[in-house]
């Protein structure tokens, strides 16, 4: 019971902090920016093709290359914003001394850990969410493309987040604000970039090259959710039509990802929060 | 060291029917009814170390219910370490605590407990009232808004319950950390120096606070450089030097020997047999100083005058002084400096005065440590 209310107390309080911390005003603002840009440039590629200068299967490639594009955009935002806030949330808070009278309370630190995570949880995932749901309906009106799985599209671009918010919190028990958020944004990108590197090995049939990619979303399975969740947003026409031409390409999902994958992303977040548990529970303050 | 009255490791042995447990918790409880009350902390031995620094070494210390305990060292003592592992945010390498009875490895035994730490920090982007209500709801007990604010009030903070943290000085956060402090009906408190935002008028208000808290039967652990307001509120003092405990006791043990220097004429016999029984005098230049024995009886220096004058003595002045408390720290960790051996109880009845192992501050000799102690001291501005 009591580590129950101490949960809550802390997700609502980290909620609220994104709220109050103008966090949320600026991911609106941002959000709003990238879905107007889209929503011009979608709206000039149904130009196009009511034009006649490109044929419908080329539009329903461009559209759903460049949903994942935005999409990708979106991802970025949510990376950096999780990231950035699980930061502080426990190293800053530490540094700066709130947790001293936070923790003096008879609160076990786990549970203060798993409310922060929590509300992290549900900024990021709200976010995703919200913003690619936005999204979708946007490409919907202007060129008329549906995704063929929006839900679980959006579902892995939340775990995509969760995955990176938690390693975000583990940092953040060990080393400072500043650096924990760094770290989990360079991890993020280098992660993206080895996948990239590794489908292109694999375009290329050099497996040494291509185990780079299936290393690194194993190590850090952010790639592999993003990877999944660009499948579920692609026309899968487009992947039997231009699948071999486009080998390699960065925006293009080739296969959706496994039950074991998924399970093995389950597990990823739940050690590494139990390691920040840990972590954060022999921590002198 | 005794293991203070609740604090039992028994275990329940064997298979039991649900009627004999039940029968068996009532008999535990009455036996418990039964005890004092365990004291509002007590620890034993405990020993941190960072790195090769030896923070705290052995520190046993125990603060009664309803008692005020001052804690007092310079710089760098292992004051607040000591605090922060009473409290579980520092985790000792040896040694045990109990807080209000309950073994400290357990969050439940803070339920009770109210903390302004040294650094203190409020979540900047609430209000005081959200701050407040928050440890309330953390604490688990149930408070209401009214008390809430009137947890405020007392601090001087209630015309600002609805304003950001963020927005508050330094002096007005600590009030604010003062009433998380209090907030939740603490049963012990500890202040890790609550004054050291604060102007004078502030420390008067913590002054009272501190009182009123006694006065509800609420014990203090109060860490100040303030030795003025040590001496003034504590009921008891614990002296920290090096990670260890270099002197503990009231503040009559503590300052022992207190004196009176008379100006007198017409001393008969009888007289000076009478100054004799009160203590042993010495005359210099027309002064007698009288060595009074330790205590705190505070009719010693009038009943004396009264006999005097009683006996044909004429009275033309009187002195009684008493040695501070900055006296007697400073006396304590010079002591523990320059000894080899240790700091030994010298002159004083019932203190408990540690060793001190002897070793000399690190490059300091005796003046070195007087400055030491009294850059952080500041006996001025609550008079």
């Amino acid at each position: 019971m009591t580590t129950v209310r101490t949960v809550t107390a802390m997700a609502a309080l980290t909620l609220r902090e994104a709220a109050r911390r103008r966090v949320l005003l600026a991911l609106a603002a941002l959000t709003l920016m990238l879905l107007l840009l889209s929503a011009w440039g979608f709206s000039r590629l149904a130009a196009e093709s009511s034009l006649g200068t490109l044929t419908t299967g080329e539009a329903r490639l461009a559209a759903s290359q460049l949903l994942n594009l935005v999409m990708f955009g979106f991802s970025l935002i949510a990376a950096l914003g999780t990231a950035f806030l699980a930061g502080p949330t426990l190293s800053g808070e530490t540094e700066s001394g709130i947790a001293l009278a936070v923790l003096a309370r008879p609160v076990r630190r786990a549970a203060v850990l798993l409310g922060k995570w929590l509300g992290l949880v549900v900024f990021g995932s709200g976010f995703v969410a919200l913003a690619g749901l936005a999204q979708c309906l946007i490409v919907h009106w202007t060129v008329g493309y549906w995704p063929p799985q929006p839900i679980a599209a959006l579902a892995l671009l939340a775990a995509q987040t969760v995955v990176l918010l938690t390693l975000g919190l583990l940092l953040s028990t060990v080393v400072s604000p500043m650096a924990s958020g760094v770290v989990a944004v360079g991890l993020f990108g280098a992660t993206w970039v080895a996948g990239v590197v590794g489908g292109i090995g694999q375009a290329l049939g050099n497996e040494g090259v291509a185990s780079v990619g299936t290393v690194s979303r194993m190590i850090l399975p952010t790639d592999g959710l993003w990877r999944g969740a660009m499948h579920a947003f692609q026309d899968p026409s487009v992947l039997s039509r231009f699948g071999e031409e486009f080998k390699g390409f960065p925006f293009l999902s080739e296969a959706p990802l496994t039950p074991a994958y998924l399970g093995w992303a389950g597990v990823w977040v739940a050690m590494i929060w139990g390691l920040a548990a840990v972590s954060f529970q022999r921590r002198d303050l | 060291m005794t293991v203070p009255a609740g604090h039992t490791t028994g275990h329940t042995a064997g298979r039991t029917t649900g009627r004999d447990a039940a029968t068996s918790a009532q008999a535990a409880a009455r036996l418990v009814a039964g005890l004092p009350k365990s004291p509002a902390v007590w620890c034993s031995g405990l020993r941190k170390r960072y790195g090769k620094r030896q923070a705290v070494a052995e520190v046993s210390l125990e603060v009664e219910r309803g008692q005020i305990v001052g804690l007092l060292g310079p710089n760098g003592a292992g004051k607040t370490t000591v605090i922060k592992m009473l409290l579980g945010l520092v985790r000792p390498d040896a040694g045990e605590v109990m807080l209000l009875g309950a073994p400290a490895t357990d969050p439940a035994a803070r339920a009770q407990v109210g903390y302004l730490p040294e650094l203190f920090r409020y979540q900047p982007w609430l209000s005081a009232a959200e701050v407040l209500a928050l440890h309330v709801r953390l604490s688990g007990i149930a408070v209401s808004a009214p008390e809430q604010h009137s947890c405020l009030d007392l601090v001087g903070l209630a015309d600002r319950a609805g304003d950001r943290v963020g927005g508050f000085s330094k002096g007005m956060q600590q009030r604010l950390g003062l009433a998380v402090a209090l907030v939740a009906r603490p049963r012990f408190v500890i202040l890790d120096e609550p004054t050291s935002a604060l102007d004078p008028l502030g420390r008067v208000d913590v002054r009272d606070i501190v009182l009123g808290l006694r006065s509800r039967g609420v014990a203090v652990l109060l860490n100040s450089h303030l030795i003025g307001e040590v001496e003034r509120v504590c009921d008891r003092v614990v002296i920290l030097d090096k990670g260890r405990v270099a002197a503990s006791g009231t503040l009559g043990e503590l300052l022992g020997q207190r004196e009176v220097r008379l100006r007198l004429t017409g001393l008969s016999q009888e007289a000076r047999a009478r100054l004799a029984e009160a203590g042993e005098a010495v005359e210099d230049d027309g002064w007698l100083t009288v060595a009074l024995a330790a205590g705190d009886d505070e009719a010693v220096v009038p009943d004396l005058v009264r006999d005097l004058v009683g006996l044909g003595t004429r009275v033309h002045a009187v002195e009684p002084g008493r040695i501070s408390l900055e006296e007697r720290l400073l006396g304590i960790l010079r002591a523990g400096s320059n000894e080899p051996g240790g700091g030994e109880a010298r002159g004083l009845s019932g203190a408990d005065v540690g060793n001190t192992d002897g070793r000399g501050l690190p490059g300091a000799d005796a003046g070195d440590a007087e400055a030491r102690v009294l850059s952080g001291a500041d006996d001025g501005g609550a008079r």
